[in-house]
């Protein structure tokens, strides 16, 4: 598992970020209009990926993409 | 189930009902102005516009509008009904049953027996069931089954998520018999009480009456305002039972039907809201052709939105005669039900 895949296919995902932007330190909620729907898309995204559930919780705790990363990793 | 008269139920006609008044997205931009830089995002949810109910029109004046429709558009005469099943939430009086009013309403026979149930989105597969075993068990020949939302009445007007999803509706659907079989197949229930609060309104039940602190808004971490009298639904917690569970009952239906997916001419979803949809159907590797959506100019009409969906999909001919159609209905309670339908 690789970190720049996993922000490559979130950069995908979402359709407000311009690719190369997101990096492993960013504060997700920075992203432009972050709203429940991104939490969704996330969601989804590590799902459908990962076979790994994150819940709203997870989101609430983790601050940056590496934060929501570990947890992937973690639960792999 | 074992059937005891050699008659075999299945869905004979649809009709539905949405209430006259109209929010589109740019009202909800225009509510919500924060959001408009979420659009193309919130466009992935797939509503455009939804039907909303003005303040003094129930659940039953919906069904029964939904049902004179019925009437008017198929062949079907009021006296012909044996069995009424209203499914809704919001109920017109705490007693009597408010069934028994739309019988009358209908002018539906006095042999006509009735009843409420109380289910969001899983209701009308609920329905189907219960439909077929009045049937094929009680001997009935008509069975008629209301579903009916009003559920946009109890949205805090700070509760965007909702807001943006939802819309009011009525369908009305004719359960009857044919000899062919397999027109309602085998069914896969499921509860899971532990999550009631994943969506509920809190008080103004029997549970918890209204109260001052009934009213104290709370607001969550994405800015959706609502309190305890008003409805409340965890969206992301929400989002992962569907995702979760879905794929699931429609493997275990599968199997109770010994089909596989290529079996299946066609699956309708509840139309929760398109992303939440098509994340199920990839994670099951069903195509794009194999599904039939319609929200976009309804949102998410509760119990009635698998109806409406067959009623257009049966319209545009994606659903044709001899078509086998999975259908799976899942929400509040938590509440789940899938069957097969063949037309």
């Amino acid at each position: 598992m690789d970190i720049g895949d996993f922000i490559k296919k979130i950069e995908n995902e979402i359709e407000e970020i311009t690719p190369g932007v997101l990096k492993a330190d960013t504060n997700y909620r920075n992203i432009p209009g972050w709203s429940s729907m991104h939490a969704l898309i996330i969601i989804a995204l590590i799902d459908t990926e990962y076979n790994v559930t994150i819940t709203g919780s997870d989101i609430r705790s983790c601050q940056t993409v590496n934060d929501l990363f570990t947890i992937v990793k973690s639960r792999v | 189930m074992y059937n005891l008269l050699n008659t075999n139920a299945y869905i004979k006609a649809i009709s539905y009902f949405l209430p006259e008044k109209v929010y589109t997205n740019s009202d909800f931009y225009k509510n919500f102005p924060e959001s408009h830089q979420n659009k193309d995002n919130l466009n992935k949810i797939g509503v455009q516009k939804r039907h909303i109910v003005k303040s003094n029109e129930t659940a039953s004046d919906l069904a029964v509008k939904s049902a004179e429709l019925f009437f008017k558009e198929h062949s079907i005469k009021t006296e012909e009904i044996d069995f009424l099943l209203f499914c809704a939430q919001e109920f017109d009086h705490y007693t009597p049953t408010t069934a028994c009013i739309i019988q009358d309403r209908l002018n539906l026979p006095k042999t006509c027996g009735a009843l409420d149930y109380n289910l969001g989105c899983s209701g009308f597969v609920y329905g189907l069931s219960l439909a077929k075993g009045l049937i094929e068990s009680v001997g009935l020949k008509n069975v008629l089954l209301i579903t009916s939302s009003t559920l946009t009445k109890k949205f805090h007007p700070k509760d965007k998520s909702s807001k943006f999803v939802f819309g009011d509706g009525a369908a009305t659907t004719l359960i009857s018999t044919r000899e062919l079989p397999n027109g309602i197949g085998k069914f896969v229930f499921g509860t899971d009480g532990s999550g009631k609060n994943k969506i509920i309104v809190k008080d103004g039940g029997a549970r918890n009456a209204i109260t001052e602190t009934s009213i104290k808004d709370f607001t969550d971490e994405y800015g959706n305002t609502t309190n305890d009298s008003s409805f409340y639904m965890n969206g992301t917690s929400v989002f992962i039972f569907g995702l979760k569970t879905v794929p699931k009952i429609i493997m275990e239906l599968l199997e109770k039907e010994n089909k596989t997916i290529e079996d299946i001419d066609l699956f309708i979803f509840h139309q929760a809201n398109l992303f939440l949809i098509d994340s199920i159907r990839k994670k099951l590797k069903i195509t794009e052709q194999k599904t039939f959506n319609f929200m976009e100019n309804v949102g998410n009409t509760v119990s009635s939105s698998i109806p409406i969906a067959l009623y257009e999909a049966i319209k545009c001919g994606k659903a044709k005669k001899g078509d086998t159609i999975l259908v799976v209905g899942f929400g509040v309670g938590l509440s789940w039900a899938a069957t097969t339908i063949k037309l």
